[in-house]
């Protein structure tokens, strides 16, 4: 009974951080209804950003998640105002494969210049950390970052409920046209959108430093993951997103450790196009 | 019918493939070069993006699945050589059958997603196929399978002296998998998919049956797909499934056509002419800036044509005003 607490809890913390991954791809997807290929590769830099930074300046990712939220969002306003602005509404699948682009363009630029070894951060202040319920372990990294991330997402969706600035992107998904003659500058929200999602999974990836190491190919399991959850709880819902990656971690938990670690991602794959078969709009989706 | 177009068109198809078929005779010129090499991977490249162009080009429906159908391909034609000790072709008929009724089977529940979601579900198929052969016994699993030694020619379809052999069957797959799309995209078929790509409610109401009309596209396609599958493990005398069926491969199967230009018929293989060159002669000579700068470029290079020209080579020549055509056969 513990072992099944136990494999459930390691669920629930992983569904969480992936949550806050998907929450900046299902934004932009929301928005502007486009794919960040490049989505998994954010993390990845992040990830970097703060391994870096741990490294060199001795800086614990428990802080350094700032560093890294802000460089991935300068990032995102870049590469929205310099690869995305300039091929959306040309042709329908064309800021996915720009997107793509970047994604190979940063994956092997970190390989050119970091090798492809993995890097793990040393004598963090959580390492090692545990606390102990009866039988079931829970680490310390792993249960700040999930609870860490379950906070963001809760600002995010404040944001979007309850801020001007959050009408203004709602007004703007619903009809960019609509809200652009309401006096919304869009173009602006959409930048913001582009940063606000970098943000989201720069921050995740530089707390994830804590406990997992970061290698080039670190981004793209997590961006495959992310677009399954974004699809999955329906694209632009931020509940949407929380709910469908917290299926996504316990299936994963679940198969990992009941069927075989090798299946894991079988299963989560399956589970997808099972829901999306009667739910092709996702859970949340409209 | 605009048969002057056409006849013009053709003599330029039939030109491109004498002057391909006579080039080995040419001395010195394929022989086991690298420069042979390179000229088979366009050929190959080529045929594979012109499979890909029927179902996502000329139907419209973009599919990130298919090195499913091209690693299904590859492990016919590599089980026959080692698991059973045949010759190649029987598998590679079967992985080819098998590719398309797998095709059916995937794309009869997929179709009904639309846009993005279609695009992910295809995504996930990949990775579960990946998996799966990664640890499937029968099939190899992770180590994948290696060609024991076997003597060069048509029978095997293995040549060790020389390319020449290589060379001559890309070109029977390039010219089988042209031929079919240049006499698809002149009969209903073609016209059918096209009304489905443009507006299938439209094509509904004119009588297309458009789900019997994408499906019969998806099996064409994911059939030639395998068949390049069984080129490509030929060659290269081993397949594992990350070679094979990974989302990078299912990429490549996107980006050539995309560069070259969607739903045309030349693009697939203006797309393979030129990234191709530069991927390996890129790979060949800049090692000494160290790993993955092959890859960078061609990073680079997609983001400059998605922002420049997201209809790609043929939509940079019809800038020129080279190619023009009419309306019909382009894509967007």
């Amino acid at each position: 009974m513990s072992t099944f607490a136990q494999v459930l809890l390691d669920g629930l913390l992983a569904g969480m951080l992936y949550a806050l991954v998907a929450a900046g791809l299902s934004l932009i997807w929301g928005v502007m209804d486009v794919i960040n290929f490049a989505h998994g590769e954010f993390l990845m830099v992040a990830m970097y950003m703060s391994y870096w930074l741990g490294f060199l300046a001795h800086v614990d990712p428990i802080v350094s998640w700032i560093a890294s939220g802000a460089f991935v969002f300068i990032l995102g306003v870049l590469t929205y105002r310099f690869l995305v602005s300039r091929c959306i509404g040309k042709a329908a699948m064309a800021p996915l494969l720009a997107t793509f682009g970047l994604s190979m363009f940063l994956k092997n630029l970190c390989l050119n210049r970091f090798s492809p070894n993995f890097r793990i951060l040393q004598s963090t202040l959580l390492e090692g950390k545990k606390i102990l319920l009866g039988n079931i372990v829970i680490g310390m990294p792993q249960l700040v970052t999930g609870i860490f991330s379950l906070l963001l997402l809760f600002a995010l969706y404040f944001l979007m409920k309850k801020t001007r600035l959050g009408w203004a992107i709602q007004a703007t998904a619903m009809d960019r046209e609509a809200a652009e003659l309401m006096g919304i500058n869009t173009d602006r929200i959409y930048l913001l959108v582009f940063g606000l999602g970098g943000a989201c999974v720069g921050i995740a990836g530089g707390l994830l430093t804590s406990y997992l190491a970061v290698h080039p190919e670190v981004g793209s399991l997590f961006g495959l993951i992310a677009f399954l959850i974004v699809a999955l709880g329906g694209f632009g819902s931020i509940p949407g997103a929380l709910a469908a990656a917290v299926i996504i971690g316990l299936v994963e938990a679940l198969a990992g450790f009941y069927i075989a670690p090798v299946f894991k991602y079988v299963a989560v794959f399956a589970i997808y196009l099972a829901v999306i078969m009667v739910r092709p709009k996702g859970l949340f989706g409209w | 019918m605009k048969t002057g177009k056409l006849e013009k068109k053709d003599l330029l198809w039939i030109g491109l493939i004498g002057i391909l078929a006579v080039l080995p005779l040419v001395p010195g010129l394929i022989g086991n070069t690298f420069r042979a090499h390179v000229l088979i991977l366009i050929l190959l490249y080529a045929s594979m993006a012109q499979s890909w162009n029927i179902v996502s080009g000329y139907a419209g429906q973009v599919s990130f699945g298919h090195s499913v159908f091209f690693g299904i391909g590859a492990y016919g034609a590599g089980m026959a050589v080692v698991t059973y000790g045949l010759t190649p072709w029987p598998g590679l008929l079967a992985g080819a059958v098998l590719a398309a009724l797998v095709s059916l089977l995937i794309s009869y529940p997929c179709f009904k997603l639309k846009g993005h979601y279609f695009a992910i579900a295809t995504f996930a198929i990949v990775e579960i196929f990946n998996r799966l052969f990664m640890v499937w016994d029968w099939v190899g699993g992770a180590l994948g399978l290696d060609y024991p030694i076997l003597p060069d020619g048509w029978k095997n379809f293995v040549w060790s002296e020389t390319k020449v052999g290589f060379y001559y069957g890309a070109l029977v797959l390039f010219i089988l998998i042209f031929g079919i799309v240049r006499w698809i995209e002149t009969h209903r078929l073609g016209y059918y998919l096209r009304a489905v790509r443009e507006g299938q409610e439209t094509a509904e109401s004119l009588g297309v049956n458009s789900s019997a009309v994408k499906l019969s596209a998806m099996a064409f396609s994911a059939f030639l797909a395998a068949l390049c599958g069984g080129f490509f493990v030929q060659y290269n005398y081993r397949v594992d499934p990350p070679m094979v069926m990974s989302l990078d491969m299912s990429m490549k199967f996107v980006l050539i056509t995309i560069l070259g230009g969607v739903g045309s018929f030349w693009g697939p293989l203006l797309g393979a002419a030129i990234l191709i060159p530069l991927q390996e002669y890129s790979r060949a000579y800049l090692t000494a800036l160290g790993s993955g700068v092959d890859l960078i470029i061609f990073g680079i290079i997609i983001m400059l044509m998605m922002i420049k020209q997201p209809k790609g080579i043929v939509g940079i020549l019809q800038d020129l005003g080279i190619g023009q055509r009419k309306k019909e056969g382009e894509g967007n």
